[in-house]
């Protein structure tokens, strides 16, 4: 076998390698990314996967034990598809529409961990885990956006509670 | 007033650079080298209007005119000189303005240079340039005006417009939002900066490759040119993720430095194909080969710098909703998508005059290992990239969106940059041409049997971490080849009689390039020693515990010993800790986790105490406290093992990348004037190009 064909089957080898990479790896890590409907309509399907979901924070309903460092709050429905949201007045606008809508799907949300700074009222939160069978959503991780107050991009760790 | 000013100058420097484009092509194509100059007296009089504009910008600032609407988002009162001026970066429409400075900048730069033995390049550089900085002083223009000033309406309404709408009056709020909280930290206003710098800085090499193909001069001349541009764009750039990375850990308290979140990944990009071409130049100035390659390369670098300004900037993130946010976002794909194509097209019609009479005739030659290393880096670009739009792409192709989070790219990236890793050993020992297996194993046997004997030792000291194992025993071999580079040359030099520290001065500034690479090479293995520290065994623990109460972890424990209240000066409340940590029972250091709460913007930041050692770093985060109970407050604590070689490491990285960026007594001439018979391989003569 000349150098030349040894060259080209290592350069085969290496893009075979990325592709496999990154076939696997989605695989195994792909989420879901879901509203609060979407989510409930499909609970059964859905139950114990592990999912994505966006949803407004209710003011009210945060409470936080720092003993165990336990953090409850429920969210309200927003729609995930952007015109909808453009349409609508835009995100804040919406977010602030879906924590005073009495007749929006909620979601009862707990996290452990430390209690995330910008986890406010009419904060977007964007939480990674999964809907237990009590119909509660357990958050591994929870990413909180506030679109009243800044326009920019903080990277999102600094917004997650981990 | 001052508004006008600079709205004035920013329409100025607009109607500059068209006039360069127009006059630049008309003179390119009609041989009327004088349009060609007035073309370049334009593009570099856009500079002093950039000038004025982003001066009038931090003079608003700076003087509290919260009329202007940009001021009322990004500063406050209570917020201190520098972060007012800062605030240029703070906010969309002032970064925008900020790229456009730093764009006009470096091509005035260019610009000013002779250009005696490359006129054919000048009026492409000069549209490529000015193409580009007209897009973005446009989106400042027509869609994001920083000028912009709030009027309140007959309807009680506050909208923004540059000039007073009908019926409305002019409207002044009292105090301004204020900068973020989480933006308010040295690391976070030099580390925009630094991005963009780097990110502008690669349009020069990128505007000089797409000269070359125009013109069809298709030897390594643009490369040579370009040559320390891109090493800058890569300085920045690199500095500018390092610092975001420790930002990241000093600020946002969640005990890590990368969390593969878009913005980070979108300012990676660029910084992964940019890294590759720096590589693969070397092998178009040495043996011609990779011609294609490099222009592909150079292309991918400038779409993937306008796509990263556009993600950082245009909160697009990894939120389903923001996509849609801001008007810029479709602007920048239509502009992406026509320069790619226009790119492209340029290559396609050049490539037969790019090809090489030379093939890679070896697995082991040093050029077939740079190539794989190019690959590899341009799939980890690819993986990196796969991650940022696969929502989008999922969501296009079955209407059901689907994200990927870290433990996507950290299963995709670690194997490709423990890869990397290798060929950054065996690279830089391999021959160009032509290599054997047996002469480049003679080689590799003493570093191979080091890297053995690490990971025994470290298999005696108990870790048992299989893939940790694979790093350690990585970075031990590359760490020897490294070293022992170093090693022999200055023994080489001191074998003519110079002294230790005289070789090994000589060894380096002798050989810039060359020994610049090196000790990049050896601050990416440091860094790589603090990412497996980090990635394999980092621990955690919490808990809520009374004044003098006490929490352990591992061989370290931390006691509560006070809480401090009190109002800072710059408009925050602090809530801090006073805790003690003790190693093996003995007290090491007194560290001082801390809660505060900026009230302009009501919002708290957790801000961490850290002690840190080059072994591993106590880091401790206060989660809560109750004042008056009993109960205490609730700590969070990370032990976070040779964390601190990230930054020494970085440090290196950042010093090695200076010695090769550092300029060298005109290089050019060096080279032409001890002009060696030109080399043969396998008895072949080399092209031209290959030679100069």
């Amino acid at each position: 076998m000349s150098g030349r064909t040894r060259f080209i089957i290592g350069g085969v080898l290496i893009a075979a390698a990325v592709v496999y990479l990154i076939a696997s790896a989605t695989k195994a890590n792909a989420q879901y990314f879901l509203t609060v409907n979407e989510l409930l309509a499909r609970q059964d399907e859905l139950a114990g996967k592990n999912v994505r979901i966006s949803g407004a924070v209710l003011g009210d309903t945060i409470q936080y034990d720092p003993q165990k460092l336990e953090l409850h709050f429920t969210v309200a429905h927003v729609p995930g598809d952007n015109k909808e949201v453009e349409r609508e007045g835009g995100l804040a606008k919406v977010l602030h529409d879906a924590v005073n809508d009495p007749n929006r799907a909620h979601l009862d949300v707990v996290y452990y961990g430390p209690r995330p700074d910008m986890l406010k009222d009419e904060a977007q939160a964007i939480m990674t885990g999964h809907l237990g069978e009590d119909g509660v959503f357990y958050a591994d991780e929870l990413l909180l956006k506030c679109p009243s107050h800044y326009e920019d991009a903080v990277p999102e760790q600094a917004e997650s509670g981990n | 007033m001052l508004a006008y000013i600079g709205y004035g100058a920013l329409w100025l420097a607009f109607v500059l650079s068209l006039y360069a484009i127009g006059a630049a092509v008309y003179g390119a194509l009609n041989n009327r080298f004088e349009w060609v100059e007035s073309a370049r007296r334009a593009a570099v009089l856009t500079w002093p209007m950039l000038l004025l504009t982003a001066g009038s910008i931090i003079a608003l600032l700076v003087t509290n005119q919260f009329q202007v609407e940009y001021v009322a988002s990004v500063t406050s009162r209570a917020m201190p000189m520098y972060l007012k001026i800062t605030a240029l970066w703070g906010g969309q429409a002032g970064s925008l303005v900020f790229w456009s400075l730093l764009m006009t900048t470096f091509g005035s730069a260019v610009m000013l240079r002779s250009w005696e033995r490359d006129r054919e390049f000048l009026p492409w550089v000069i549209v490529v340039t000015m193409v580009t900085l007209a897009f973005f002083i446009g989106l400042n223009l027509f869609v994001e005006n920083p000028f912009a000033r709030l009027w309140a309406t007959m309807d009680g309404q506050v909208i923004k417009a540059v000039f007073q709408p009908q019926g409305a009056m002019p409207f002044t709020p009292r105090d301004g939002n204020g900068l973020n909280p989480l933006l308010r930290h040295p690391g976070m206003i030099a580390h925009p900066p630094m991005l963009y710098a780097g990110f502008v800085a690669f349009v020069i090499p990128y505007a000089f490759a797409m000269a070359a193909l125009i013109t069809n001069r298709t030897d390594a001349r643009w490369i040579r040119l370009t040559r320390r541009w891109s090493l800058a764009a890569w300085l920045f750039l690199s500095l500018g993720l390092i610092l975001g990375m420790r930002w990241s850990y000093d600020v946002l308290g969640w005990g890590g430095y990368w969390g593969w979140d878009p913005v980070e990944v979108s300012a990676l990009l660029p910084w992964l194909t940019g890294t590759a071409f720096l590589h693969s130049v070397m092998i178009q100035e040495k043996e011609g080969l990779l011609k294609h390659w490099n222009m592909v390369l150079i292309i991918l670098t400038y779409a993937l710098v306008i796509f990263g300004t556009f993600l950082t900037r245009s909160g697009v993130l990894s939120s389903v909703h923001a996509f849609a946010q801001s008007a810029i976002g479709p602007l920048f794909f239509a502009f992406i998508g026509i320069t790619f194509a226009l790119s492209l097209f340029l290559l396609m019609r050049r490539w037969q005059d790019l090809k090489s009479d030379l093939r890679i005739e070896s697995l082991l030659s040093r050029e077939a290992l740079f190539t794989f290393n190019n690959m590899i880096f341009v799939g980890v670009t690819l993986v990196a990239f796969w991650g940022v739009i696969f929502p989008i792409l999922s969501e296009l192709v079955t209407g059901q969106k689907v994200t990927v989070g870290p433990p996507f790219y950290e299963k995709a990236t670690g194997p490709l940059f423990g890869l990397l890793l290798l060929l950054m050993g065996i690279a830089p020992l391999s021959a160009w041409g032509y290599a054997s297996a047996k002469r480049l194993g003679k080689l590799l046997l003493v570093p191979a049997a080091f890297a053995v004997v690490t990971v025994a030792a470290l298999l005696v000291a108990g870790i048992r971490s299989l893939w940790a194992l694979v790093g350690f025993g990585l970075v031990a071999f590359v760490g020897y080849i490294v070293a022992e580079e170093f090693v022999r040359g200055v023994r080489a030099r001191m074998r003519r009689g110079e002294s230790l520290p005289v070789a090994a001065y000589r060894l380096i500034v002798r050989n810039r390039r060359r020994y610049g690479g090196y000790i990049v090479h050896l601050g990416v293995i440091l860094m790589a020693l603090g990412i497996i520290g980090t990635h394999f065994f980092a621990s955690e623990t919490q808990a809520t515990i009374p004044e003098g109460g006490k929490i352990t972890l591992g061989r370290y424990a931390m006691t509560y010993d006070a809480l401090q209240q009190f109002f800072a000066p710059d408009g925050r409340h602090v809530a801090r800790a006073i805790v003690t940590v003790y190693k093996d029972g003995q007290p090491v250091a007194e560290v001082h986790p801390r809660r505060d709460f900026y009230l302009d913007s009501q919002q708290p930041m957790t801000i961490p105490g850290v002690r840190s050692t080059w072994l591993d770093d106590f880091y401790v985060i206060l989660v809560d406290w109750q004042p008056i109970s009993v109960e205490g407050a609730t700590f969070k604590v990370y032990h976070q093992p040779l964390v601190g070689w990230i930054w020494i490491g970085g440090l290196v990285f950042i010093v090695g990348t200076l010695v090769a960026v550092w300029p060298e007594p005109d290089p050019e001439e060096r080279t032409t004037a001890r002009k060696k018979p030109a080399r043969t391989r396998r008895g072949r003569p080399l092209p031209r190009s290959a030679r100069a």
